[in-house]
């Protein structure tokens, strides 16, 4: 229940302006630290477009809880503000600013969405205030020596084509590459990143570049084009209903190449499933995660702790969804981080420690993924390992490759 | 506000503890300038920085406001023209390296001449079919701004980051509080304009086409050109509110711009109060604080209601409709109307409010 009492402070804290901010009471802690509580904000987008990655944010919430529960960070409990943003950068630019010069928040910890960490990249910045483990894939959040105050979390779109770039040249250095890509940052990031990871070789490998907008209705014309290119191999760099179709069209038309589909569309419910399943056998991805839905992990030790942590602190929770798995494991690493701060834990050793990550493993990481940070890599997660889909699930084969 | 003579309730002769209904409306317009003024001293820089941005979304209700409450149109797409104008003041600042404060009267005039134009084919079309055309130009506006073809221009999806400018000349003031009074500034005359507007020839063209367009043909007003400059004023509004937005954010972006900022806006004109220049403030206040209150509402409710934010606008919303009917201002014309009652004759008042 809402308490009155809290309810009118909760408004009149806000309406009536009245900032009287409590000075810090330790000159080296961060604000929103003291000895029994460490505050810290995110936003996420529980409404709006992206409203099914909120899932991120109410696992963290979660795992936060399981944490205090078993006594805090050496008797500090973790207190995570999740404010929603709808995915609109204004409101992520308020949100942020009343976390941190209203709420007083120690850090910013994987607020979602790419439009809306830049928009407060900058500000974050400035202010030196940490702005860890974003929830994003883009590659721009490991730029250390810009941005010292901003890290990543998740391998990011280059990392991935550098997996596939070092497979075919390992497995396949003949291949002639067609490219579909979406036209725009993330799409650019995959063409980036291939021809990076083929150096040389990219000129005379990639021998076919298409792309297509978000408003396009179809991609047809764009994969009958990079067929009669003559490619073998396929980079499909595109959102779930464009890989649907990119999978049955290249099917139908009987164009059979090497088919590398991004990360960001492997979901076999709403991808491969749409797209048939059989047409879609062959397809190879790279992962970092292990599938929930895949019953090699059953018996699995990091699958059971999941499992556990979800039916006591997410009854209610779909177990298919593998955000939930994404936000235990951020979660993690942030405690992991907050452990390595031992009792100094200002802005400063906040962003040294997240810095100085060593072979962190995490339990529903595929097993030999770990996480490494230092003070010029600010890129958490880089390997994956590659899995072809036999009709059916996903295959795992070769090794765990770092990109 | 004596902004609509023919909503006035009371005449001028009538007096409340003393005074005149017109002297208590100046004190009250006095005391809300000397509270405007003061906010930025007195308020943190993140409260600072959400008046600042009740005055920007002020500017776009009123333009708003002029088209709707003023002349009867509706638009579910002004969340296109606070874009342009957005993006006209961002691309100008950072590839054509224009002062910020240059942009926004082009940011406003630019967004003049697409209203103008987009109301011409718009007057074929009535009420809600005009509502479902400006619908559409909210949906587009984000998709465009995503064009590659203009990429180099708007940055595509990851739109253009501003730079935060300080205060000049030296003030005292920091970066928040400079840029409140900078929009503060600009709001004012802007508000003065519209209220000379609405009591004018033209503004009594655009009430007499709201409320009866063949009559107001038959008076000889001239119904094509009164709607599309109408469109066009209130374009221009929303323009240099979204040019100020722009700034004051210091980002674009098309997610900024969805069709939920174009129904907020409507929502900030209805519930302020159609036909009053005060109800686009109010409005305002509505749009900025109402959905933080809701979620801070939703946190209490514990972790799992963390999809209720809109429900408890929703019901917020409701409330606010089922209490003031006519709007906030609507709410405190009949207030007032009751005070003077009570204070006169006793004798009944036309209804007031719009």
């Amino acid at each position: 229940m809402i308490s009155r009492r809290r309810l009118l402070q909760t408004t009149a804290a806000s309406a009536a302006a009245l900032a009287t901010r409590s000075l810090r009471a330790w000159a080296a802690n961060a604000p929103g630290v003291t000895d029994k509580e460490i505050k810290i904000g995110q936003t996420m987008p529980y409404s709006g477009p992206a409203s099914s990655y909120g899932a991120i944010g109410k696992a963290e919430l979660a795992y936060f809880k399981k944490v205090n529960d078993e006594g805090g960070i050496s008797g500090r409990m973790i207190n995570l503000l999740s404010l929603d943003d709808g995915y609109s950068p204004p409101k992520t630019v308020e949100q942020i600013r009343r976390l941190v010069e209203q709420d007083g928040v120690a850090f910013i910890f994987q607020s979602l969405g790419t439009p809306s960490n830049s928009a407060i990249q900058k500000y974050l910045n400035d202010r030196k205030v940490p702005q860890l483990f974003v929830a994003t894939g883009a590659t721009k959040w490991n730029d250390p020596k810009r941005f010292p105050w901003t890290m990543g979390w998740q391998p990011n779109y280059q990392t991935e084509a550098h997996i596939y770039a070092k497979y075919l040249l390992a497995d396949k250095p003949d291949a002639k590459i067609g490219i579909l890509y979406q036209n725009d940052d993330y799409g650019k990031d995959y063409v980036i990143g291939l021809k990076d990871g083929l150096g040389d070789k990219a000129k005379t490998m990639i021998v076919k570049e298409e792309s297509y907008e978000t408003s396009d209705p179809t991609i047809d014309s764009q994969i009958v084009s990079l067929q009669s290119s003559g490619a073998d191999t396929f980079l499909n760099a595109t959102t779930p209903k464009f890989a649907a179709q990119a999978i049955r069209k290249s099917y139908d038309i009987g164009w059979k190449p090497i088919h590398f589909l991004n990360n960001v569309s492997i979901s076999v419910s709403s991808v491969l499933t749409p797209a048939g399943l059989e047409k879609s056998a062959g397809v190879i991805t790279a992962d970092y995660r292990k599938d929930p839905t895949d019953p090699r992990w059953k018996d699995d030790a990091g699958y059971k702790q999941w499992l556990e942590f979800m039916k006591k602190y997410m009854p209610d929770a779909d177990l298919a969804d593998n955000d939930h798995p994404y936000g235990m494991m951020a979660a993690m690493t942030l405690v992991q981080v907050l452990k390595q701060c031992g009792n100094d834990l200002s802005r400063e050793n906040i962003m040294k420690e997240a810095a100085n990550l060593h072979d962190l493993e995490m339990p529903m990481l595929l097993p030999g993924i770990k996480i490494n940070t230092s003070a010029d890599n600010f890129a958490p997660i880089k390997q994956m390992q590659l899995q072809r889909f036999n009709g059916k699930s996903w295959e795992l084969f070769g090794e765990v490759l770092s990109g | 506000m004596t902004a609509l003579g023919y909503t006035q309730a009371a005449a001028p002769t009538r007096q409340v503890a003393g005074l005149s209904v017109s002297a208590w409306r100046r004190i009250g317009l006095g005391a809300a300038l000397a509270l405007a003024l003061i906010v930025p001293f007195w308020a943190s820089s993140y409260h600072t920085f959400q008046f600042t941005l009740v005055v920007v979304y002020a500017i776009a209700l009123m333009g708003l406001n002029l088209l709707t409450g003023y002349n009867g149109q509706i638009s579910l797409g002004h969340g296109a023209f606070y874009a342009i104008g957005a993006y006209v003041t961002a691309v100008l600042v950072q590839k054509a390296g224009v002062p910020y404060w240059a942009t926004v009267p082009v940011a406003g005039l630019v967004c003049l001449g697409a209203g103008f134009l987009f109301g011409l084919p718009a007057l074929r079309l009535e009420g809600l079919y005009l509502a479902l055309a400006t619908f559409a130009l909210a949906l587009v506006t984000p998709q465009i701004l995503k064009f590659k073809n203009f990429a180099t221009w708007t940055g595509g999806v990851q739109g253009i980051l501003m730079d935060k400018p300080d205060a000049p000349w030296g003030l005292p003031l920091d970066s928040d509080q400079w840029l409140y009074f900078f929009c503060l500034a600009l709001a004012l005359p802007l508000f003065w304009a519209a209220r000379n507007l609405v009591a004018s020839r033209t503004g009594r063209a655009m009430v007499a086409i709201r409320d009866h367009p063949v009559a107001a043909a038959t008076m000889g007003v001239s119904t094509a050109l009164t709607k599309s400059l109408t469109f066009g004023v209130s374009a221009f509004y929303t323009g240099i509110a979204g040019s100020l937005g722009g700034i004051v954010v210091g980002f674009v972006a098309p997610d900024s711009f969805s069709i939920l900022l174009s129904l907020s806006f409507l929502v900030g004109v209805v519930v302020g109060g159609l036909a009053s220049i005060w109800g686009a403030l109010f409005g305002a206040l509505f749009v900025v604080f109402v959905p933080n209150y809701a979620d801070q509402i939703s946190d209490l409710l514990g972790e799992r209601a963390k999809a209720l934010p809109w429900a408890i606008y929703g019901v917020l919303l409701i409330a606010f409709m089922y209490l003031m009917p006519t709007g906030v201002v609507g709410m405190l014309r009949t207030a007032a109307a009751r005070l003077v009652e009570g204070a006169g004759r006793g004798r009944s008042l036309g209804k007031p409010g719009a």
